[in-house]
């Protein structure tokens, strides 16, 4: 096998997996805090492609630009559901958590057939099916956008954590929620501005997302299901572990699809999960739960 | 009357109602009787594993998939009949729940992470099944339909409704099993193990030995949907079979119904098929036929029955009817 | 028909025990009216993963009555049903569809739910014209009343293949080889085996497949499949696709420069479709497909189009080419025999359709006649080609709308 295929798929792979990542960094926050099982987040990434569509449509407006109304929308909107809806669920079991995110995607993804119809959608801009040549390497220049935001968006959440007095209090929340409660943190408050930041990300996801990927209204569970795969891998609330776990995703797959068969490459990322599942349960960067 | 004697009145009642359905009910009717009866046998299965031993499977439809390919694969290649065939998928299901159990319960993994290690298990499943050629790959396994031939076309004892006593058997024993299994020894370190898994280790219950058993007999009981499935449709194609939908349509009955309870997963089934169908015919009715909104319409409803009857519906109606018991 | 909410488990029972007595006192099964209208049963999948197409299928079912009305003078009454893409639904619609009075089912795209439906069809004896669905196995069961007016997934490949010869043939190319890629479903899988089975034999298509590289319908990306196939250096890419991953894949070729011969696909969706041109504009350009298509040609095509613009303004009748012009054909079907047979008993019907013979038609291919088994023989495939945005008929030449271009402009060898 040539080389420079080898290489290629190599490079092509740590894209799409730092793409992916990006994809699953909203679920690693709202589960690493919240710990609620966020069925829905395919979904939620799914209204923030449309939302990304409808402003190009209007407005001719580049996803890079529309990423920081369509996260500040999607911020308000995570905190709304947060302190609305999925508050009194946070100790109830996990099967009712399941059960009342898997309502609301039911219902999303049908309001959004009735809204845009089956048909998909897409922006259509100038880069989009562009790439650089180094020799007989190529970049995907769209995808090397994406990968860009990933890699910034997550350094600014780490830094969020790390060094703001919210994050703090947010981790705080997290590491220790009856803790937290005897030291005077609104918990709630916290909950819901955590929700309100992950769905910010996957709004974030959503805006890059729609450059490589076209929406449709049942786009949505494959990536819940992918972005649920990640974080585990990598490990849950860590930023740095959403990436590495898509960056792994998206290497083995991949390299599966190259030496192996491309059609059967999502069993590697199921195999890959069982794996750490059993082996190493707090992913790759995470804490033991 | 005590609760107990009004208990048993009831269920007789409706046990010669469900005896005597097929002579009053239309094909159609018969049709929607049989996939309640289906998928409150299946929610039943499922029951078992949540709730009774407390531990969340998302992807039972592998259970469902490996039963339906293992008895079609032996009639497709060898004409082996599903009374035998049955016995190779619950040897199959068997196998795999076993697997599963073993592998989380030895290593720790429960909640979220054991739900998630199921649905990884049957989505490796489905892509498997797709690259096996031998069991009609993508192209599907199509059972030749011979018994039509046979059958009396105008006829009401014609095969749905021999599908509909299937049905109506396998639901009958599950209930059975899971009454007798309630009331054992299992039942009662279920219940234990539910409420707080520590303490009753702590007590010197073998935890992951009655996990495990609780894992093998829900999957076991999964098989035979699979096969029922198999006989009835006629076809069969991993996309559809082992597909994260038909998971999450097993566990909807049991959890609107009642976890745990015996006549959650019935009553689930029962209120959600006819709420969907009675949705299509309302919208009909009134001239709102656009794709989406009928599901938009189902969803809501699954999200008020979450959000105000967090146990179900059958708790709060058994209160009602006065057949509380002290359970 | 009565309801209950389900509530409550002793109102369910009354309800349902009254229900079906009510049933039971009302005439068994068919309506049988005696003239006036014919009720079609419509079962597609109008909602779930193939709503797009199901709503599609449907827009061929809607115009129908009002041409067949002109045409032959018969009045049809649609029943429209939503499979929803479940087997589940496809089985107990079809069921209730009969208990309403429905004289003939058609449908219902996917295979696995119109078996579901022909069981049903079958054992109450009620006609049934699948419009489309390639599983051979629905015409091998020996029904006597399921019918398809479609190829099957061999009759696919074959005819696919035989186009692809005759393209090369019609632009005086030979290429070498090819590069099978190919979506690892029904359709994918039946052409690789067809093709397998087929290709040694046909001497007029001279290349050889230098690589396959099969992929995951579900997939999103399909870089390392495109890098696999790219490397493989072939002359030109054939292609079994679906309409998502189609336009995946094209994009992932402009984005790694790879530029063969063309892209040719011996049977399936995805490069014909309305959404690949508006996506991917110029670079959707000199695709070539092999579809069952309509004939551009015929009277009654023409009609079709005609009514299809009046009721589907600024859409065009060529992106759904297939869908309308089956699934209005299923129900020609219907109507044809039940004025022949001037009656709407199930038996009548059923005889009748066996004995129909259409010539005057929509679908590109022979006349259409059933065969013993219930399935019409003769339906060919178009070769299509994307010419200036719109998919045009480049082959059979007595039905084409254009001269096919191949290689595409640009190609370098």
């Amino acid at each position: 096998m040539a080389v420079d295929l080898v290489v290629n798929v190599a490079l092509a792979g740590v894209l799409t997996g730092l793409v992916y990542g990006l994809m699953a960094l909203g679920l690693s926050v709202i589960f690493g805090v919240v710990r609620v099982v966020n069925f829905a987040h395919g979904e939620m990434m799914t209204v923030a492609m449309y939302t990304a569509v409808g402003l190009f449509t209007a407005f001719k407006l580049d996803p890079f630009l529309s990423v920081i109304p369509v996260a500040a929308a999607f911020f308000v909107l995570g905190y709304l559901l947060q302190t609305g809806l999925i508050n009194p669920f946070i100790t109830r079991p996990e099967h009712s958590q399941f059960m009342l995110l898997v309502a609301i995607a039911i219902i999303v993804v049908n309001g959004l057939l009735m809204a845009f119809g089956p048909d998909a959608r897409n922006v259509q801009v100038d880069y989009q099916l562009e790439s650089w040549a180094a020799g007989p390497i190529l970049f995907d220049k769209a995808r090397v956008y994406a990968a860009g935001v990933a890699i910034l968006a997550s350094g600014a959440l780490f830094a969020f954590f790390r060094y703001t007095r919210t994050g703090k209090a947010i981790r705080a929340c997290a590491d220790n929620y009856l803790g937290a409660k005897v030291v005077g943190l609104d918990v709630k408050h916290y909950y819901a501005l955590t929700f309100g930041l992950g769905s910010a990300c996957v709004a974030v996801a959503g805006c890059m997302l729609i450059l490589l990927v076209d929406v449709t209204p049942s786009l949505g569970p494959s990536y819940t299901l992918l972005a649920f795969v990640i974080v585990i891998v990598g490990g849950l609330g860590s930023m740095g572990g959403a990436l590495l776990g898509g960056v792994l995703i998206g290497l083995s797959e991949a390299m599966a699809g190259l030496f192996i068969q491309p059609s059967a490459k999502s069993m590697f990322s199921f195999a890959l999960l069982i794996l750490v599942l059993l082996f190493r349960p707090q992913g790759l960067m995470g804490r033991r739960p | 009357m005590s609760a107990q004697r009004r208990a048993a009145a009831l269920l007789a009642l409706l046990a010669a109602a469900l005896l005597a359905l097929p002579l009053v009910a239309n094909a159609y009717l018969l049709s929607v009787a049989t996939l309640i009866l289906f998928f409150a046998f299946s929610g039943q299965a499922w029951n078992v594993m949540m709730g009774f031993a407390g531990q969340l499977s998302l992807g039972h439809s592998l259970y469902v998939g490996l039963g339906a390919y293992a008895a079609a694969g032996l009639f497709f290649h060898f004409g082996i009949g599903p009374w035998a065939g049955i016995w190779l998928a619950i040897a199959v299901c068997v196998a795999a729940g076993a697997a599963i159990g073993f592998l989380a319960f030895r290593f720790g993994i429960s909640g979220v992470y054991f739900a998630l290690l199921t649905i990884a298990f049957a989505e490796f499943t489905r892509i498997g099944f797709d690259h096996i050629g031998w069991l009609g790959g993508p192209g599907g396994l199509f059972i030749k339909v011979e018994q039509r031939q046979a059958a009396d076309l105008l006829n009401l004892r014609g095969p749905p409704v021999m599908f509909y006593y299937v049905m109506l058997a396998l639901a009958a024993g599950a209930f059975a099993l899971c009454a007798w299994l309630l009331r054992s020894r299992a039942g009662y370190y279920w219940q234990a193990i539910r409420e707080n898994e520590e303490a009753a280790q702590a007590l010197g219950i073998n935890t992951f030995r009655w996990k495990m058993l609780a894992v093998v007999i829900s999957a076991a009981m999964t098989s035979f949907s699979g096969v029922f499935f198999a006989f009835y449709y006629n076809n069969l194609f991993p996309e559809t079979i082992f597909h994260i939908s038909r998971s999450i349509e097993i566990i909807l009955g049991p959890i609107i119904g009642g976890i745990g309870t015996l006549f959650g997963p019935i009553l689930g089934a029962a209120v959600l098929t006819i709420l969907a169908d009675s949705i299509t015919d309302l919208l009909a009715a009134v001239g709102l036929e656009f794709p989406g909104v009928k599901q938009v319409f189902y969803g809501v409803v699954l999200l008020l029955v979450v959000m105000f009857l967090p146990h179900g519906i059958w708790p709060a109606l058994a209160r009602r009817l006065g057949l509380d018991r002290k359970s | 028909m009565e309801r209950s909410t389900g509530m409550n488990r002793r109102k369910f029972n009354t309800a349902l025990a009254t229900t079906g007595a009510l049933a039971a006192l009302s005439p068994f099964g068919i309506v049988r009216a005696q003239g006036a209208k014919l009720k079609v049963g419509v079962l597609l999948p109008r909602s779930g993963y193939l709503g797009f197409i199901g709503q599609s299928c449907q827009k061929g079912a809607d115009l129908a009555p009002g041409v067949i009305k002109t045409l032959l003078g018969v009045d049809i009454e649609l029943m429209n049903a939503d499979t929803e893409s479940n087997i589940d639904t496809a089985r107990t619609r079809a069921e209730r569809l009969i208990q309403e009075g429905a004289h003939v089912l058609v449908g219902a795209f996917d295979s696995g739910q119109s078996t579901a439906i022909a069981q049903v069809a079958e054992q109450r004896g009620v006609p049934y014209v699948v419009n489309i669905a390639a599983a051979p196995q629905i015409t091998e069961q020996g029904y006597k009343f399921v019918f398809r007016n479609f190829p099957t997934a061999p009759d696919l490949v074959r005819n696919g293949l035989n186009n692809i010869g005759a393209l090369f043939q019609a632009t005086n190319v030979v290429p070498r080889s090819a590069v099978f890629m190919y979506v690892n479903d029904t359709f994918g899988l039946a052409m690789s085996k067809g093709i397998n089975a087929f290709l040694p034999r046909l001497t007029n298509l001279p290349f050889k497949i230098t690589e396959s590289v099969p992929y995951d319908p579900a997939a999103k990306d399909l870089t390392v499949e495109v890098s696999k196939a790219k490397a493989a250096n072939a002359d030109f890419l054939l292609l079994v696709c679906r309409l998502q991953d189609s336009i995946i894949l094209r994009r992932e070729m402009v984005k790694q420069r790879w530029n063969p011969m063309g892209v040719i696909s011996p049977g399936s969706p995805g490069m014909y479709e309305e959404q690949f041109a508006k996506v991917l504009g110029k670079y959707a350009e000199y695709c070539i497909s092999n579809a069952p298509w309509y004939n551009p040609k015929t009277n009654m095509t023409k009609i079709v189009d005609a009514a299809f613009k009046k009721q589907n303004p600024g859409e065009k009748f060529v992106f759904h080419a297939t869908n309308v012009a089956y699934t209005y054909e299923s129900i020609l079907i219907a109507a044809d025999a039940y004025k022949r047979a001037r009656s709407t008993d199930a038996r009548a019907l059923a005889d009748a359709i066996r004995q129909t013979n259409i010539t005057d038609r929509v679908a590109l291919g022979g006349p259409i006649k059933f065969n013993a088994k219930g399935q019409v023989e003769g339906n060919l495939s178009a070769c299509v080609q994307n010419l200036g945005g719109t998919p045009k008929v480049v082959l059979p030449a007595d039905a084409a709308e254009a001269k096919p271009v191949f290689p595409w402009p640009g190609y370098k060898a």
